[in-house]
């Protein structure tokens, strides 16, 4: 959800064709806030003094109600522990316990009769959940995440570029010293039986509101298909369809940054099929608008960017679990920017981008059981082929780019709350063509930007999670020694992770 | 071209979906049971008629399992989905849900059934606020560690099988009669057996007892965990060992899937008895079953109140 590590991205500040949402999101904002307020908050009466007497009295009586219902319950919780001395049989449904005004009445189930031999009426709906929620039962899950950081870099960040790479806006790292990064509201439902919804508004800390993702889901599909509509993050790879608050590490690795602009994200529509196998195999493909990063100006009538992809996991065993995919991805891209590290336009490319992505994850908990220790390795494979023309500022000399990118990365978990992680990632670029002149962001120079991170992180609950983490950074030829420490916090409902 | 490219993968998709519908014909119903005391239930009415594939073991917790891959492609052919509720699963039912493309199992249809929907809750929360830990809104959601629970459970299971596979409908009504009967005497039986433990005060690891400790009439003195869901800290620790001077407790009961090393160590220096208890069918060697659970858990409780308060 939240994007701490690129507080850069913003597409409405630098795609001209996200001008128009993010003019808009305000008011979406506004909504939210509205609606926070209306859930959350009872209005406090406006009190006077000539009141207040009366009030006084209301409050005396109060308390006497509140005494009388405090002496009630007591009496009550004795009656119910001395039922429940009782042996208590079930052929009689009368021995659930008494209604209590502290409790809510309970849902005496339907029982089936001990002798009767036909089947009940259909009764699906008939017994409904108890529960004090329940008022709140069709409000969707609400929660926002905050999230802020201190970073120390011993070069400075304003010079970041990845060479031989043209990067978008949200490749790279970020400030120094003390900030908060994106915040996040996120909403969630199930919208009817068919649909469910959810909506991420980011919120940059210099103001302004991006609507991250916003899409519905089909529930009930046929056939085992998942039809999904809207603005989200991609299936493709491993990483990318997670919201960073998932994370280990404070940033996500080199190669997602350079060739997935971090996260790649755009407005369209995905199907999934998932097999009716034991071992997971599913089957997938999205159309996009084509507008976002690998692609740019929303070509083919604004359908400019198509992908596939294949995952395919089980379990070894009660201990190990694994997932494996394939991705590719395709667009077409008509003058699309890169941007050095103060948001300046320094490339310009049109042409078809193709990227073949690998992924594998393996997580390892002892009886399956990961709540005091587990650990996780992940691992993507990266490969794009880019052909087309490229200029500083507009598109002229011919560029062929043939580029490589992993990273590796394990995960452990030794005590409960405590985790230590390691990561590496790397890039090769080779990049032929008119357009690969000495200097240019195009020339590698003959290096290789790699990456080695150490990150040591402390979840005091699932919802609030510390990590400090040191990086050698040679993205470029100065070796870059980077310290960050970074708290993520999560208000609200309650998410369930995926694998 | 590229239009052409975009159908072709669609056109597959719906071609090999359509092969998995035919070829997922099945002659049993499907149970996905989220713990294994549904399964057990499951097998106790289902038997034969019924293939029960259990998505968590004895030594998980059920509040901290992974979506896996391997529970997803599961509950793409589940016919019935059992589960506790409660929000017992909400960190990873959820997704399985939505990512199953199920809609037989989707809440609200004959094929998903909360156990926990249909017993009357304890501990539901007047207030629910983060500060006292991950609690659950619904109420205590550990409802199997008392039989009446199971009893009514059960009703509702045979019920939702019989809906499901009318065709078996009177072979699922014969065995519920059977297991019923069984389940009543054993229950009368486990109230006796367990008679001494009434008003034996213990320490609980995390509040997974609510309802065994009120149907036996004991009495929680406290948990382990500061609040539920964080592990144990040295310093309640320590804080605990102060207070059991003032009012001993007879014994600490952790569940099979929690570390026994916070409770050995309080227990090593109250003098008193650190209890693994099954917890689920499976978490001990004499949990085979429902009845076993029950034999074992009132069994070690009983050895452990009798060797120390003689």
């Amino acid at each position: 959800m939240n994007r701490y590590i690129k507080p850069m991205r913003l597409y409405g500040r630098l795609h001209p064709m996200r001008k128009s949402q993010r003019q808009n999101s305000p008011s979406v904002l506004a909504i939210i806030v509205c609606a926070l307020v209306l859930a959350g908050t009872s209005l406090p009466m406006e009190s006077r003094a000539s009141e207040s007497a009366e009030i006084n009295s209301l409050k005396q009586q109060l308390e006497q109600t509140q005494a009388l219902l405090r002496q009630i319950q007591q009496r009550l919780s004795r009656l119910e522990q001395h039922q429940a001395d009782k042996p208590s049989t079930v052929a009689t449904t009368k021995t659930d316990a008494p209604p209590s005004p502290a409790r809510p009445q309970p849902v005496r189930p339907v029982m089936p009769q001990y002798t009767a031999q036909a089947p009940q009426p259909a009764q699906a709906s008939a017994p409904s959940p108890s529960g004090t929620a329940s008022a709140n039962a069709f409000n969707p899950q609400l929660s926002a995440v905050l999230n802020g950081s201190y970073m120390a870099f011993s070069q400075p960040p304003s010079g970041f570029a990845i060479p031989g790479f043209p990067v978008s806006d949200a490749a790279g790292l970020g400030k120094r010293g003390f900030g908060i990064n994106e915040s996040e509201l996120d909403l969630a439902s199930n919208i009817d039986n068919l649909f469910y919804g959810s909506l991420t508004v980011s919120l940059a800390p210099e103001g302004g509101a991006n609507v991250e993702e916003a899409f519905l889901q089909t529930l009930t599909a046929p056939f085992g298909m998942t039809l999904k509509a809207g603005r989200f993050f991609s299936g493709i790879g491993y990483l990318n369809q997670f919201h960073s608050h998932h994370d280990d590490f404070i940033d996500r690795p080199l190669p997602n940054r350079a060739f997935l602009n971090t996260q790649f994200g755009d407005d369209g529509v995905q199907l999934r099929w998932l097999a009716p196998t034991d071992t997971f195999l599913e089957l997938g493909g999205e159309i996009f608008s084509g507008r976002a990063f690998p692609g740019a100006g929303g070509t083919l009538r604004g359908q400019g960017t198509w992908d596939a992809f294949i995952n395919v996991g089980g379990d070894i065993g009660y201990s190990q679990s694994w997932k494996a995919g394939l991705s590719y991805l395709h667009a077409r891209s008509v003058a699309r920017n890169a941007f050095d590290a103060a948001g300046n336009t320094v490339g310009n490319f049109s042409g078809n981008s193709r990227l073949l992505l690998a992924s594998l994850v393996w997580k390892w908990a002892p009886n399956g059981n990961p709540v005091n220790q587990n650990f996780r390795f992940q691992s993507e494979f990266f490969y794009r082929h880019e052909r087309g023309l490229f200029g500083t500022v507009t598109p002229v000399s011919s560029y062929l780019g043939r580029q490589f990118g992993w990273y590796a990365e394990g995960v452990y978990q030794f005590k409960p709350a405590w985790r230590i992680g390691l990561r590496h990632s790397e890039l090769f670029a080779n990049n032929s063509g008119a357009a690969v002149t000495f200097g240019s962001i195009l020339d590698t120079g003959g290096h290789r930007p790699r990456r080695d991170s150490v990150v040591l992180g402390y979840n005091n609950s699932e919802f609030s999670r510390i990590r400090l983490q040191g990086s050698r950074d040679a993205t470029q030829n100065k070796v870059d020694y980077q310290m960050g420490l970074q708290y993520v916090m999560l208000l609200g409902a309650h998410g369930a992770h995926q694998f | 071209m590229k239009l052409h490219k975009r159908m072709m993968i669609f056109t597959l998709m719906l071609g090999a979906a359509m092969t998995g519908f035919v070829a997922s014909a099945w002659a049993d119903v499907r149970i996905f049971a989220c713990e294994p005391e549904w399964a057990a239930l499951a097998t106790e009415i289902g038997a034969g008629d019924v293939s029960i594939y259990t998505a968590t073991n004895a030594l998980q917790d059920p509040h901290h399992i992974q979506a896996r891959p391997s529970l997803i492609a599961r509950m793409r052919r589940a016919d019935l989905v059992i589960a506790t509720g409660a929000q017992l699963e909400i960190g990873w039912l959820p997704v399985l849900l939505r990512q199953s493309a199920n809609p037989a199992v989707q809440p609200g249809q004959a094929g998903y059934l909360a156990a926990a929907d249909y017993v009357h809750k304890l501990e539901v929360p007047t207030s629910v606020d983060r500060a006292q830990g991950d609690i659950h809104p619904g109420g205590n959601p550990h409802i199997q560690t008392a039989p009446n629970n199971i009893a009514i459970v059960a009703g509702v299971l045979l019920q939702r099988l019989q809906q499901i596979d009318p065709e078996h409908a009177d072979a699922y009504q014969a065995r519920y009669n059977n297991f019923m009967g069984r389940w009543n005497t054993a229950m009368t039986r486990w109230q006796q057996q367990a008679a001494p433990l009434h008003g034996v005060r213990l320490l609980v690891y995390h509040k997974g007892w609510a309802y065994m400790i009120r149907w036996l009439g004991m009495v929680e003195a406290g948990t382990l965990e500061p609040v539920p869901g964080v592990p144990p800290t040295t310093s309640h620790l320590s804080n605990l060992l102060a207070k059991l001077k003032q009012q001993p407790v007879a014994m600490i009961v952790y569940a099979a899937y929690q570390d026994s090393r916070a409770a050995e160590w309080l227990a090593d220096r109250a003098h008193i008895a650190a209890v693994k208890l099954p917890f689920t069918v499976g978490g001990t060697d004499a949990a085979i079953d429902l009845f076993g659970l029950y034999n074992d858990t009132i069994h070690r409780m009983l050895a452990a109140a009798g060797s120390k308060q003689p």
